[in-house]
């Protein structure tokens, strides 16, 4: 069914408008933004039938289904947007199961008075990142707070996926004597966000790392389905997320500082602010854990891949009741690389 | 990445390392405190003890900023941020120092006080620009290399005619309190604590330049090594120590001398001297009262200064009976004997003020080193144990 483009006998004003809170009010208004900005740009069968929901076949199997609040600030930054990182972020977490992902939900949080640009703008971004992805947004919703109430635009997406048969990728498969293998350097995407934020007024040539993930983690589950562990380092970094899988699992993990790849540009940055780039966010790499005999095949894998290309293998695990995630300095020292303690700076994701 | 990697490069270190080990006399013993929290950091934080031979013991001092202040001037600084219409600005670190009754500036801020974290001071006079109506106060805390920045916000507060900022002063000195320490009874009288030598700051050095520390290594017989916070900087320092040690010298050396001069920033020096005085005592956590050993605004200043614009309560509240930060602060400790650290006390929730700076002894102990206290049998070091399933 098309609606008659009379039902809004004016166009949303993208270039000057603002979201007030009529668009979130379930009238004609919110009506418009649907479809002038959201089905306009999403455009895909599920949600062109204009549904609450979205229904569509799903093959047989194991499925798994995921969902992941974007708060970031600023909403732009070097190499995307709150947009193309809703649709990231969440097509990374259903591939971190080795899945294949399917389809996407999508929310919006809308602080009245938005510019409709900057929505515009979002929303381009997030239904390229989509299409590139091959993975469809086909339902979503809509809500506007009040001014005050929320901080411009928060975006929650939920994502599913298929897991081919056979395969079983969890946090708490790692096992000692595993090989510890990153996709590519580490910390590009928080220190992009900062670069951005007023109080930091540096400007580096860094861009996002942020990029969906889930071809590179099909052709490595096609090579190995034997891999114990996948995850991204998001919040928390390389550093949080291994802390997270040596706990999951059970086990010890040894890396080595200067195996682990990180640009000089980023490098730099942290120098500056006082961070460790081990804690600082990625948005586009990915941390594999697999039995030590497939390990060089994987490293082969991913740098054949575009977003693979400075895949490392960084260390191992190993036998540990502390489960202390231990490295090795660049100096020869030893230290603990700990979960981070409060906060390195707010909102990168 | 030029300037950075020449002071962390890994194989210069093996070399040191074993130039080191030749140096030091394995029938003697070394016992080196590293002032500062940076060289506490830096030491932790690439492992340096496992280049170090077993007899060669680094004692964490108390230049942590975040560290030695007193409970007392935390919950000052919640006082300040609850009184109508302030905005308080304070550096990240201070807003998880625990004050009295299990308060911090983070709670304070969660209950509705406005407390922003700011990376300088002058966004701090930004804020107070771009906000007539509130008050906004500085809590500037550090030692010598703080407060310069403190004093050209509040020169520039003063240029612009800002009626609505002011500073609750905490700047804090580094001479007197190595003084201090090499006067506590532990060291002086008692000889419980061996401090044999000190690495000095290196920061704190490019401000006050090398000549303040001629002192107390003639009075006190005690060499010093001013040097820089990357690793190698670090343990050239241990090694021109332990020489002097050897050679019974007891002279000021300049490690950093990339960045410091014997006479430090003189500009710095005179805008400091032009606009702060020294407090007959201020209180020090871990150290207790020592006296010229912070500095205040002077009366000229008076109109930028938060003790004198509010009534700013002088309390001071014993810390927790159990916490033994001040006995760290003093090197009469290390972080593991104490019954909190690792139990009660992490860095997500510090009981004291060393377990909540990164530059913190507990906090660099807990963060890059506690497996060095883990019970014999686990895998220790860079060699896996033979594996077991688990």
């Amino acid at each position: 069914m098309t609606l008659p483009r009379r039902a809004h006998p004016r166009p949303l004003d993208l270039k000057t408008g603002r979201v007030d809170l009529t668009h979130g009010g379930g009238g004609r208004a919110m009506a418009q933004l649907v479809e002038e900005l959201f089905i306009k740009g999403f455009d895909n069968e599920a949600l062109n039938q204009r549904n609450d929901q979205a229904a569509f076949d799903v093959p047989a199997g194991r499925m798994v289904m995921t969902t992941d609040g974007y708060v970031i600030s600023p909403l732009f930054f070097p190499g995307g947007d709150i947009g193309s990182l809703a649709v990231h972020g969440t097509v990374n977490d259903v591939a971190m199961a080795g899945a294949v992902p399917l389809s996407l939900s999508a929310g919006f949080i809308i602080e009245e008075g938005f510019p409709l640009a900057d929505l515009k703008r979002i929303v381009d971004s997030m239904a390229k990142a989509s299409r590139d992805a091959g993975v469809p947004v086909v339902t979503g919703d809509t809500k506007v707070v009040e001014k005050g109430k929320g901080d411009g635009i928060f975006i929650t997406t939920a994502g599913i996926g298929m897991v081919p048969a056979g395969v079983v990728i969890s946090g708490d498969r790692a096992k000692p004597g595993d090989a510890i293998l990153i996709s590519g350097t580490m910390g590009d995407h928080g220190v992009a966000v900062m670069s951005q934020r007023e109080s930091l007024g540096f400007e580096t040539a860094i861009l996002s790392d942020s990029a969906a993930l889930h071809t590179m983690v099909a052709e490595m589950v096609a090579a190995v389905p034997g891999i114990h562990v996948l995850r991204d380092p998001t919040r928390g970094g390389l550093a949080a997320t291994l802390n997270e899988i040596a706990s999951q699992s059970g086990v010890g993990m040894l890396m080595e500082e200067a195996l682990v790849p990180v640009k000089p540009e980023v490098r730099g940055a942290c120098e500056l602010l006082g961070l460790d780039p081990l804690y600082v966010a990625n948005e586009g790499k990915l941390i594999c854990i697999c039995p030590e005999a497939d390990a060089e095949t994987l490293l082969a894998v991913m740098r054949a891949h575009p977003l693979g290309v400075d895949a490392a293998r960084i260390g191992a695990c190993r036998a540990d009741t502390h489960h202390f995630v231990q490295m090795k300095t660049a100096m020869g020292g030893m230290r603990v690389v700990d979960w981070l303690a409060g906060e390195q700076l707010p909102r990168i994701c | 990445m030029k300037y950075i990697d020449e002071f962390r490069d890994g194989q210069v270190a093996q070399s040191m390392a074993k130039a080191i080990a030749a140096e030091a006399d394995p029938a003697g013993s070394y016992h080196i405190m590293e002032f500062c929290g940076g060289h506490t950091h830096a030491i932790s934080r690439y492992g340096l003890e496992d280049l170090l031979p077993a007899n060669v013991r680094m004692i964490h001092g108390p230049g942590c900023p975040v560290c030695v202040l007193p409970i007392g001037r935390i919950d000052a600084a919640i006082w300040l941020a609850r009184q109508d219409g302030v905005t308080l600005c304070t550096y990240g670190d201070m807003l998880r120092v625990p004050g009295s009754k299990r308060l911090s500036l983070l709670k304070a801020k969660a209950e509705g006080c406005d407390i922003r974290m700011v990376y300088s001071t002058l966004d701090a006079l930004k804020l107070a620009q771009s906000m007539p109506e509130r008050q906004v106060v500085f809590f500037a805390i550090g030692f010598e290399t703080t407060t310069p920045p403190t004093a050209v916000a509040i020169k520039q507060a003063q240029a612009l005619g800002l009626k609505n900022f002011s500073v609750f002063c905490n700047h804090v000195l580094t001479p007197s309190a190595i003084t201090q320490i090499l006067d506590s009874p532990e060291v002086r009288e008692l000889g419980t604590v061996k401090l044999d030598a000190f690495i000095g700051p290196a920061h704190v050095s490019t401000i006050i330049g090398s000549r303040p520390y001629e002192y107390f290594a003639e009075e006190y017989q005690r060499p010093v090594v001013i040097a820089g916070f990357e690793p190698l900087d670090v343990l050239q320092a241990v090694r021109m120590l332990i020489r002097q040690i050897n050679q019974g010298r007891f002279e000021v050396e300049n490690e950093f001398s990339r960045a410091v001069t014997r006479d430090g920033n003189e500009k710095a020096k005179s805008l400091v001297a032009e606009m702060f005085e020294l407090r007959r005592v201020f209180e020090w956590r871990g150290l207790g009262l020592v006296p010229y050993s912070a500095l205040r605004l002077k009366e000229a200043y008076a109109a930028w200064d938060a003790e004198r614009r509010w009534d700013v309560p002088q309390d001071s509240p014993p810390d927790n009976k159990a916490c033994e930060c001040g006995a760290i602060l003093r090197g009469v400790k290390r972080p593991m004997d104490c019954k909190l650290f690792g139990t009660i006390c992490t860095p997500e929730n510090p009981m004291g003020s060393c377990m909540v700076s990164a530059e913190g002894a507990c906090a660099a102990h807990w963060t890059y080193g506690r497996f060095r206290d883990a019970e014999p049998g686990m895998p220790q070091g860079p060699e896996p144990e033979e594996e077991e399933t688990e």
